[in-house]
């Protein structure tokens, strides 16, 4: 049985290893922005000579640049804790409302996507492992070898190709029709320029939770119970209802609970090519325009993300799985 | 047909694996060959959709797109080499220095392991990407310092395999050096896991490049990058230039593809289990 006591060491254990990484994520992040020879005074005020270098050489005085880089980081630290991520430069607003705003977007897009794709993953995984080495499993999994292979950005630009520009049912780009202003949008036009940026983003993750699901079907088809079930005289239905859905369906969703990195990373380009206005879109603006408040602020806030996906995923393997509860009990 | 159903899984795997490292040569030289002149603009043949002439057609400057992918993934080999290299060297390094040292070493290569895999990739790229100044460094850098995890820890798992053999605690009592059982035991043991390794990163570390390529971070605009030509293609999408964006990502995928089919027959070249199956 699940033991309240065990459950509690094991959370704990698992939140101060996440806390610790997180931390560790935060000095990487900081790192990687100092190294950058991007000046952060000239992304602030643009390359225009309007400004001179006194002026200049007061905003850094300002923001502490002349600081060693220790004290920087505490200061930046500090900040972060109580909430206050700096501003952005090309929004010229405070990088949590940006982020918050965008956030949304990106997560209804996320959202849509990983269901869909869990589902047709799931559903081509089981039946590519129940019918293994037929044509089916042949078909499914070389789809799937195919599609590990394309990038995101390419699939996403052949579905412009093929449904704005060819068959014309979608505008291409634009969430946000021009000429209406971003609050008039209505919903329904707001579903339907995510489809396209949706089902692309979905077909990304269907190749891994679907080899994923055919694995785990084929190494249960072959277990010792299920032939027993077949001795039995069970028809082979009720031996997927009983047997395969009930063993496959919770350590599939484990898994795609893993995915929630790659489901970002995906993001980014579905949104860049789709011009689509979410996180990922921000973060390679942010990027290319040396925005860097806005640019850490996203990567932290995306490795959030995926920590959220891990510890769900923790938890799910912690409930179904006696063995983790069993080790979690005996420490 | 008699003489083919002869062939056992170890003649297939030689066979497929010398046909795909073929291709991967021939495009290597191809690229080579190809002067840079004969990617002029022609601006009479401008927007020209695929034909006998030009079969992957041409772009808005009449240059012959074929050609253009072909230098495009000759450069692609080059970078996805020179990332699989060396992040196989770095799994190698950590793969093995964790489980000899053990301990603090090997929780702190586990921890980096994590890590990096909490970052979602493309931004963890362009992190390195801007750090390190973009272009042709920042791309180098930025994929090999992100596609060393998972080939971390099958090094690392077949190295702690190999230390709980016989011959390796034999070798400890007889007073050798930690240096010397990792270069005459546990290295031998891992260079099969390491080819196959290496050239499997190597279609993520060419689609990778190409993907931030595209989004800006990567190779500068006037290389003749796939990620370069197919950012451009974007801007003539609209106007129904297709040809422009199909086959530059279609020979990648090709690419990618033929090198993980190399990767594959060579992992059952070396696998004991399909290595002598008839």
């Amino acid at each position: 049985m699940l033991n309240s006591k065990s459950a509690v060491s094991y959370a704990s254990k698992k939140l101060l290893r996440l806390v610790i990484l997180y931390l560790a994520v935060m000095i990487l992040t900081f790192t990687l922005v100092q190294m950058s020879p991007i000046d952060p005074v000239t992304a602030y005020v643009g390359t225009s000579t309007k400004v001179g270098a006194e002026q200049r050489a007061l905003i850094a005085e300002k923001w502490g640049l002349n600081e060693p880089p220790l004290t920087r980081f505490f200061s930046w630290f500090t900040n972060m804790i109580q909430g206050d991520w700096g501003e952005s430069f090309i929004y010229r607003r405070p990088v949590m409302d940006v982020i918050g705003q965008k956030f949304g977007s990106s997560v209804a897009l996320m959202v849509v996507a990983w269901f869909l794709s869990g589902i047709i993953g799931f559903a081509l995984g089981i039946l590519a492992g129940v019918k293994k080495g037929k044509l089916a499993d042949k078909l499914i999994t070389g789809y799937c070898h195919i599609l590990i292979s394309t990038p995101t950005f390419w699939l996403g630009i052949l579905v412009i190709i093929v449904f704005c520009v060819n068959l014309g049912w979608f505008p291409v780009g634009l969430s946000v029709p021009i000429g209406t202003l971003a609050s008039e949008v209505s919903i329904m036009d707001k579903i339907s320029h995510m489809i396209l940026p949706a089902l692309t983003l979905s077909v990304v993750g269907i190749a891994s939770i679907c080899l994923h699901t055919r694995e785990k079907t084929i190494e249960i088809m072959e277990s010792d119970y299920v032939l027993f079930a077949h001795a039995r005289g069970e028809s082979n239905y009720s031996i997927i209802r009983k047997h395969l859905l009930r063993n496959v369906s919770l350590p599939a969703i484990t898994v795609q609970f893993l995915s929630f990195s790659e489901l970002f990373g995906g993001a980014v380009f579905v949104e860049q090519v789709f011009s689509y206005p979410g996180l990922g879109n921000a973060a390679v603006l942010a990027g290319l325009r040396g925005d860097m408040p806005l640019l850490m602020g996203i990567t932290l806030i995306s490795v959030l993300f995926v920590f959220v996906g891990n510890a769900i995923a923790d938890i799910l393997y912690f409930v179904i799985d006696p063995r983790i509860r069993e080790g979690a009990h005996e420490k | 047909m008699i003489k083919t159903k002869r062939l056992g899984v170890r003649e297939k795997a030689i066979i497929s694996a010398i046909f795909f490292s073929l291709i991967v040569v021939l495009i290597m030289i191809a690229g080579r060959l190809i002067p840079i002149e004969s990617i002029m603009t022609d601006l009479t043949n401008i927007n020209q959709a695929p034909s006998a002439d030009h079969l992957f057609g041409t772009d808005w400057v009449g240059r012959d797109m074929l050609l253009r992918t072909l230098k495009g993934l000759n450069l692609s080999i080059w970078v996805g080499l020179l990332c699989s290299l060396t992040s196989s060297l770095i799994a190698v390094v950590l793969g093995i220095i964790g489980p000899i040292f053990g301990g603090v070493v090997d929780e702190a290569v586990a921890w980096l392991v994590d890590l990096v895999m909490s970052i979602p990739h493309t931004i963890l790229v362009i992190l390195i990407s801007i750090a390190f100044g973009g272009g042709f460094k920042g791309i180098v850098i930025g994929v090999a310092a992100t596609h060393w995890t998972s080939l971390t820890r099958v090094i690392r798992a077949e190295t702690i395999q190999t230390m709980e053999s016989e011959y390796v605690k034999t070798a400890y009592k007889f007073g050798k050096s930690k240096i010397t059982v990792c270069i005459t035991h546990l290295l031998p043991h891992v260079i099969p896991q390491l080819v196959v390794g290496t050239i499997l990163v190597f279609p993520h570390a060419i689609i990778h490049e190409a993907s931030v390529t595209f989004l800006g971070f990567g190779l500068p605009p006037h290389e003749p990058a796939i990620g370069v030509i197919l950012a451009e293609s974007m801007k003539y999408l609209t106007s129904g230039q297709w040809w422009l964006a199909f086959f530059p990502g279609l020979t990648l995928i090709a690419l990618s593809l033929v090198v993980s089919q190399l990767g594959n027959s060579l992992q059952r070249i070396f696998d004991p289990a399909t290595a002598y199956k008839i």
